[in-house]
């Protein structure tokens, strides 16, 4: 009887703790067949213990080379998303401007789009100007659809910022440049930084559009869905899983600092 | 400092020389110069414009690419050519009703999923709550391909997995609902649901979490204190608190999900083809412009009329 009633209780933990589950086991999966030494092209099923693919991570034609434009391409799109989206942020929230409803319009509208759609118009947009699809065309698309998420990551940090600060620092003689790059940016980089990450993941992980628009150019994930026809070595799951272990690192790291910081103030 | 309102004139000390003019001192609309007027403009002007050509105008031809005939080799031309759209949805109808199902279920297991863990997160969790909510954003750090080809192994023929739910007899259950056939779950729409719910379940825990955290907890407690049982409780105050996150997290789960091929493909098998397969193998490989500029159209089309009369019915406007 208790023990029904203890179960019946703790219900929703059970549960919750069975969705996280379901959440991370394709990440054990993935990390545990970095393992692998398959048989034959696939790494599907489980042959036998390996730290090969470890060892040689490059060991690939072009997987290394894939990852670097993967990464020369987020890098490029998170600056300019960040750069554009944050100006975007600024207007939104600080000024009165015409055309205020079409400007929130067509920011959400690439968030509440498929990925698909976006995808299909712009490449019949670089089939019309007779465009060279490649490295040049995947950023272009890439800056096009993080900049929304940045605009409502940076908008919601700015919208919460006491304006009280900003005229304090008028109030002592800062001037306007001075009191956005010693006060203002200060107090929104949190957000910025926020819908930089947000911007980064995005476009390093993105498939769907950068299929469209890459031409011949490989991104990772482009090289995944190849190998997924052609046979998977084992190095994607060693960089999927390295990639991994060094975000979550990151992010520890980061809360440890907070935490620390916190207690300093206190 | 007497001077905190912006319109009274600069008290009377030497001003700083890094603010010469009150030019951008941001409030007074009345007294303002010309050029601080013009900031916002030139604030939304780049962004703005990289969405007007990169995505608005790329609407504008695919919309005339959809009216087009001809051939790749002796190009295309605006005929006004509306047959593409009845072609289109006549030939494909199977695969836009599949995007649909599909989608949907896909969205009520996230739903289903999601919300337990978004409430442990939210009430529960105590001191593991920010290690939680890590480990549900982790999985974003590997490549969503990758993490999709991993199901490939899970869900293999025989393995155990598949031996349990056959053991369960859910197979029993899934074969009569025409989700599996026989003693497999790979390459059936089972397999497309599950590989969907997988990918967009995050964003589904999110915003319940964002909305469930904010209800404020001595409300339980009231309705406790007024005999209500936990069910009711969440009957009649949790649930309808959370309903922001709940329609969010539907809109961020399914629009996604209708669009999406990556699962269709890896996942399922020329049964399980869904409209972003259609449009993807028409555009890359057949070359079908015409066609597959409709495909998407209609795509988006029905995706905004859902979305538009969710939104209208649920009731929530601020989502942005």
């Amino acid at each position: 009887m208790t023990f029904i009633r203890r179960l019946k209780r703790h219900l929703v933990v059970i549960a919750g703790l069975l969705t996280l589950g379901y959440l991370l086991l394709p990440n054990v999966v993935v990390t545990v067949f970095s393992f692998n030494d398959p048989k034959g092209r696939f790494n599907y099923a489980w042959q036998k213990f390996s730290t090969d693919a470890w060892t040689d991570p490059c060991g690939v034609a072009d997987l290394c080379g894939s990852l670097g434009i993967s990464l020369q391409i987020a890098a490029w799109a998170t600056l300019g998303a960040t750069v554009l989206g944050t100006m975007i942020a600024f207007a939104l929230v600080r000024y009165r401007f015409r055309a205020r409803g079409a400007v929130n319009s067509l920011i959400f509208l690439p968030m509440a789009m498929p990925e698909v759609v976006m995808a299909a118009s712009l490449l019949t947009l670089f089939l019309n100007l007779g465009a060279q699809l490649g490295f040049w065309t995947i950023l272009i698309a890439h800056i096009m659809f993080c900049l929304s998420f940045v605009v409502v990551a940076v908008k919601a940090r700015v919208m919460s910022m006491d304006p009280r600060l900003e005229e304090a620092a008028r109030d002592l003689y800062a001037g306007p440049v001075q009191t956005f790059v010693r006060v203002t940016l200060p107090i929104a980089a949190p957000g910025i930084a926020a819908g930089a990450l947000l911007a980064f993941a995005l476009s390093f992980d993105d498939f769907i559009i950068t299929n469209f628009t890459a031409g011949s150019t490989v991104t990772f994930p482009m090289f995944v869905w190849g190998s997924a026809q052609r046979g998977t070595p084992v190095q994607i799951n060693v960089i999927g899983t390295a990639m991994f272990v060094v975000a979550v690192l990151f992010v520890l790291a980061g809360m440890a600092v907070g935490n620390r910081r916190r207690r300093q103030k206190a | 400092m007497a001077t905190l309102t912006e319109t009274d004139p600069p008290p009377p000390l030497p001003p700083s020389p890094l603010s010469p003019t009150a030019a951008t001192s941001p409030t007074p609309p009345t007294k303002k110069p010309r050029r601080g007027r013009l900031v916002p403009y030139w604030l939304l002007l780049p962004g703005i414009l990289w969405l007007i050509v990169f995505f608005a105008l790329p609407m504008i031809y695919q919309a005339s690419t959809s009216v087009q005939t001809g051939s790749l080799e002796e190009g295309y031309k605006v005929t006004w050519h509306f047959a593409t759209y009845w072609d289109a949805l006549s030939e494909y109808w199977p695969q836009f009703l599949r995007s649909v199902l599909y989608a949907g279920s896909a969205t009520i297991l996230c739903l289903l999923l999601g919300y337990p863990l978004a409430y442990l997160i939210a009430f529960r969790a105590g001191r593991w709550r920010n290690l939680i909510l890590i480990l549900v954003i982790a999985p974003f750090f590997t490549s969503f391909l990758i993490r999709t080809l991993a199901w490939k192994t899970i869900l293999a023929d025989g393995g155990p997995v598949v031996g349990a739910l056959d053991a369960l007899h859910v197979l029993d259950v899934t074969n009569w609902l025409g989700m599996t056939a026989g003693d497999r779950v790979l390459a059936t729409p089972l397999a497309v649901v599950c590989g969907l719910t997988y990918n967009f379940l995050p964003f589904m825990i999110l915003p319940l979490y964002t909305s469930l955290e904010r209800i404020d907890g001595r409300l339980h407690e009231a309705a406790g204190d007024l005999y209500a049982t936990p069910f009711t409780t969440f009957r009649k105050v949790t649930f309808p608190l959370s309903m922001p996150g709940v329609v969010s997290g539907t809109l961020l789960t399914f629009i996604p999900a209708s669009g999406d091929y990556v699962n269709a493909d890896l996942l399922g098998s020329t049964d399980t083809r869904m409209v972003g397969n259609v449009i993807q193998t028409q555009f890359l490989r057949i070359l079908d412009y015409p066609t597959a500029a409709a495909l998407s159209f209609i795509l988006m089309a029905a995706i905004l009329i859902m979305v538009t009369l969710y939104i209208r019915k649920s009731g929530t406007e601020d989502l942005v």
